[in-house]
């Protein structure tokens, strides 16, 4: 049975090739469909195997399936192999699972679309490459899905490369900033690829968790190979300093931002250091640093999106808040809690942002919030479904974002109670501004009447999708229930045991989190439904702030001004100067010095016979004398 | 000084004489002239080296042949003197000359070194005989000489081929003979 | 006579009177013939040291080289009149094609 693995990202391949060699002749629908059944039966094809693995017996939950050798040059081997644990097989059906839901959603929201036959080719090009990163057993296999996904990534954020408006300026320049800033990103983890070559001969993941399990690595090395793996991590999942590229890769189609930007991919950097999970128990000092990047990034993205007022854009700074949580718990080392809430939030999260494209759709376009409102009479599936989203992502018990995301601030209390304050803090502003979202778009009344009158529910093809990431939103949370943990326990095979904490913390933990959750709703509730103006009172000392917030920090800027343009000033120099000057100097003096030297010699070349006999007469005089004299 | 040296001083110096007449003449036909002479004591000088047989091939081929075919061409495009170009003027002639001296003085030093003392190993019996050069020429050599042989087939078609007129000529040629036909 | 060293020496000289004459003179048939005259110094040569060694190979390399000559007479005149009929000239620097 696991002999078939390959078929898994083999059949989101034949979707593409498929839709790319026989699409042009094919119905919307038809191709909608091929690349959704692809994914699907990839999902099925998961499911299969998942069940399988259960079958085993704990110990042997880690089948490695060989493909065949793909690099083999001296000692340096690396085979096509994949590596079915319970780790990667959570991702498979994370991957497929909402993979599948958003390919049937997109066909009935990219109805319209011109380029709907490349569209499904990058979507179905980009499950392929996702699930080569998951199920690859080697670095090197990872990193080339991780360059997969990163070009689908590219692809998608400018599919409307031809569009432009005040928020992203060219939809093909976002595309261009999110390959750029990941390519920092990618510069560390080639460089830690090629530390841990050097260092233990092999890129196989459970070679290199049993080599730093030995002690095969000095503290320094494991300390530097996991900061450079942490860089590439906070390229890929949008974190400090490197998520600048998330908000604007908005400016893809909704679902895009649903499954790979808020799903999926930006998942790959946490899936990557939960895979190298043997590598960062030995490094203290490089998770201490990713816990607190995590915290960091989840307080910052969080108060960002407080202020934000467009919708998509809040759903991005919460997901990188929400990725920063994830980084947060593998940083502290429950990696577990951190998978957990990748699943949970990959469900509601799509489920936002699929209800934020049901909008779209709606609107035209129209995802300013200001403009929205009383949105619940015309659109009841939407905005119940991302009422419960919402819920999910605040944290507010049963819902499932609020056992995960627990879970993880249950880590970090024990290991870094001051990480726990700030992301307790960031939970806060989570649950404000998630609710915040849901009072202004769908309650109230409506601020722009013409765009209300032209609401109309999303088709049911729509819908269906919400309402089952609706249902995997609420009731997600039983996998890994506290005290029960039965997800933590099955990946434990995969990523190693961790010592509980004890009852007092969990339980505290807990009540926190629920109390902290259920006063962000109060909050948001008072702010923008009841009017009542003590939260703005309490708000008042942070006043001074808002413009840092709306302009999220100035970071851009920042980055801009010394970061780009430094280089770009650089480059520049190097192009019209440096390029012209030296390099076209150098070659152009050694063209013309061959010239001059060739038209001083041409003049040799007279045309005259005598000139030609005297030449041959001084090479006979020369042998001649070589041999009386010489020779 | 024996009688036979004696010979030789009188031969070469008319040898020498001759070829200095056919660099300096400045009429073609005169050069050629000497050049007839120049060969003809060639001739005399190979009798003096027991080639009996490249001496009368000599005087067929290069007398008889060569400098013939020279005074035809000559006929043929007339022996004016080429009148000089003063424009051209040139260093070579200069250049030649020192490196011939340099080259003439190395030689002469070395070729009077070289067989000092040493005694002749005459060819004997056979000598250079007709015959005893035909032995070898036709056994020894004999696929040298077939080659010689498509040589000079070639080079005959070459000529002609080189020499010929235009085909345009030609063609006017043949049209007027069919015309007086 | 028991040396060949004069014959060599008339041959050297010969040879560089006929060098001379190819570099001086500016009629490409007395070119020509000074060519010729540089071919049979080294046919001198060649027939003196078969001489000193009582060996034929040299007569037959003589021979051998009368017969390229001739060939080079033919082919080498027939240029000369075809160059002649071209441009009317059998001056040396009226072949100046040579070149780049």
């Amino acid at each position: 049975m696991f002999d078939l693995a390959w078929l898994l990202f083999i059949l989101p391949a034949v979707g593409v090739l498929i839709n790319l060699f026989l699409g042009d002749r094919m119905e919307k629908l038809l191709i909608g469909l091929i690349a959704s059944v692809a994914v699907g039966m990839s999902f099925v094809i998961g499911v299969m195997l998942f069940v399988n693995l259960l079958t085993l017996p704990v110990d042997a939950r880690s089948v490695t399936v060989h493909l065949w050798d793909w690099i083999t040059v001296g000692t340096f081997s690396v085979g096509a192999s994949l590596l079915l644990d319970p780790l990667s097989l959570t991702m498979v059906l994370v991957v497929t699972g909402v993979g599948t839901l958003i390919h049937i959603y997109s066909i009935a929201y990219m109805e319209d679309d011109e380029r709907f036959q490349r569209y499904f080719i990058y979507l179905n090009f980009f499950i392929f490459a996702m699930l080569i990163l998951v199920l690859s057993d080697n670095f090197l296999g990872m990193f080339v899905g991780w360059e997969g996904v990163g070009l689908a990534s590219f692809l998608l954020i400018g599919f409307w490369f031809d569009r432009k408006d005040d928020m992203y300026g060219w939809y093909a320049d976002a595309g261009k900033k999110a390959f750029l800033v990941n390519r920092i990103g990618d510069f560390g983890m080639i460089v830690a690829m090629a530390m841990i070559w050097t260092t233990v001969g092999t890129l196989n993941f459970i070679g290199v968790n049993d080599a730093a399990h030995h002690q095969e690595f000095t503290t320094a090395a494991v300390n530097v190979v996991c900061l450079l793996l942490l860089l590439g991590a906070t390229g890929k999942s949008a974190q400090i300093p490197l998520y600048v590229w998330l908000p604007d890769a908005m400016a893809g189609p909704t679902p895009v931002s649903a499954l790979i930007h808020a799903a999926t991919m930006v998942t790959a950097g946490i899936y990557m250091i939960a895979r190298t999970h043997g590598l960062w128990y030995e490094a203290a000092f490089a998770s201490m640093t990713a816990a607190t990047i995590g915290a960091l990034t989840a307080f910052f993205a969080a108060s960002i999106a407080l202020v934000q007022t467009d919708l998509k854009k809040i759903l991005a700074y919460s997901t990188i808040s929400q990725l920063g949580y994830m980084l947060l718990g593998v940083g502290v080392g429950v990696y577990g809690a951190a998978i957990f809430h990748l699943t949970t939030h990959a469900f509601f999260k799509a489920l936002l942002f699929l209800a934020a494209g049901s909008v779209m759709h709606a609107t035209h376009g129209v995802l300013d919030i200001r403009r929205l409102g009383g949105m619940r009479d015309k659109m009841p599936t939407t905005s119940w479904t991302f009422l419960i989203g919402a819920a999910a992502l605040a944290g507010l018990i049963p819902f499932s974002g609020f056992f995960s995301k627990d879970a993880i601030l249950l880590g970090a209390l024990a290991k870094a109670p001051l990480l726990y304050i700030i992301g307790l803090a960031a939970a806060l502003m989570t649950a404000f501004y998630s609710f915040r979202m849901f009072f202004v778009t769908f309650m109230g009344k409506p601020r722009d009447r013409e765009l209300y009158d032209h609401l109309h529910e999303s088709p049911p093809l729509m819908t269906v999708p919400l309402w089952i990431l609706a249902g995997l939103a609420i009731i997600a949370g039983v996998i890994n229930l506290p005290f029960v943990l039965s997800m933590e326990k099955f990946l434990e095979p995969a990523l190693g045991a961790h010592d509980a904490p004890s009852l007092t913390l969990e339980m505290l933990a807990l009540l926190l989190s629920l109390v902290v959750g259920l006063f962000g709703i109060v909050m948001a509730y008072s702010r923008y439904r009841t009017q009542e103006n003590w939260v703005t009172r309490m708000a008042a000392p942070f006043k001074p702030l808002e413009p840092w917030l709306q302009n999220a920090y100035y970071v851009d800027e920042f980055y801009m001004r010394f970061i780009v343009n430094p280089l770009r000033r650089a480059a520049t120099w190097m192009a019209d100067v440096f390029d012209k000057k030296i390099i076209d100097g150098l070659v152009n003096g050694i063209g013309s010095v061959t010239m001059d030297l060739g038209g001083w010699t041409r003049s040799l070349q007279n045309g005259r016979i005598p000139t030609y006999a005297l030449s041959l007469f001084i090479g006979v005089v020369a042998v001649v004398i070589y041999f009386i004299f010489i020779g | 000084m024996s009688w036979s040296l004696l010979f030789f001083i009188l031969i070469g110096a008319v040898s020498v004489a001759a070829a200095v007449g056919v660099v300096s003449s400045r009429q073609p036909i005169h050069s050629a002239l000497y050049l007839l002479m120049h060969f003809v004591t060639l001739a005399v000088l190979y009798i003096t080296l027991d080639a009996q047989f490249l001496a009368a091939i000599q005087v067929i081929i290069y007398a008889g042949g060569i400098v013939i075919l020279i005074l035809f061409v000559i006929m043929l495009i007339g022996s004016n003197p080429v009148p000089g170009d003063p424009s051209i003027q040139t260093w070579g002639p200069f250049v030649g000359l020192g490196l011939g001296l340099v080259l003439l003085g190395s030689m002469v030093y070395t070729v009077m070194l070289a067989f000092d003392g040493v005694p002749a190993a005459p060819v004997g019996l056979v000598g250079g005989e007709p015959k005893a050069v035909g032995l070898t020429l036709f056994s020894q050599y004999v696929l040298p000489i077939q080659m010689v042989a498509v040589l000079l087939l070639v080079a005959l078609i070459g000529a002609l081929l080189v020499a010929r007129r235009p085909k345009t000529d030609v063609k006017t040629t043949r049209s007027r003979e069919a015309a007086a036909d | 006579m028991t040396s060949v060293n004069p014959y060599l020496a008339l041959s050297a000289i010969i040879f560089l009177i006929g060098a001379a004459g190819v570099l001086t003179r500016r009629n490409a048939l007395i070119i020509f013939m000074c060519v010729e005259m540089m071919l049979n110094s080294v046919n001198l040569t060649l027939v003196a040291l078969s001489y000193q060694w009582g060996n034929l190979n040299g007569h037959i390399f003589v021979f051998m080289i009368m017969a390229v000559a001739a060939a080079e007479v033919a082919v080498g005149l027939a240029i000369l009149i075809a160059h002649q009929r071209h441009t009317n000239s059998t001056n040396i620097d009226d072949i100046n094609l040579l070149k780049w």
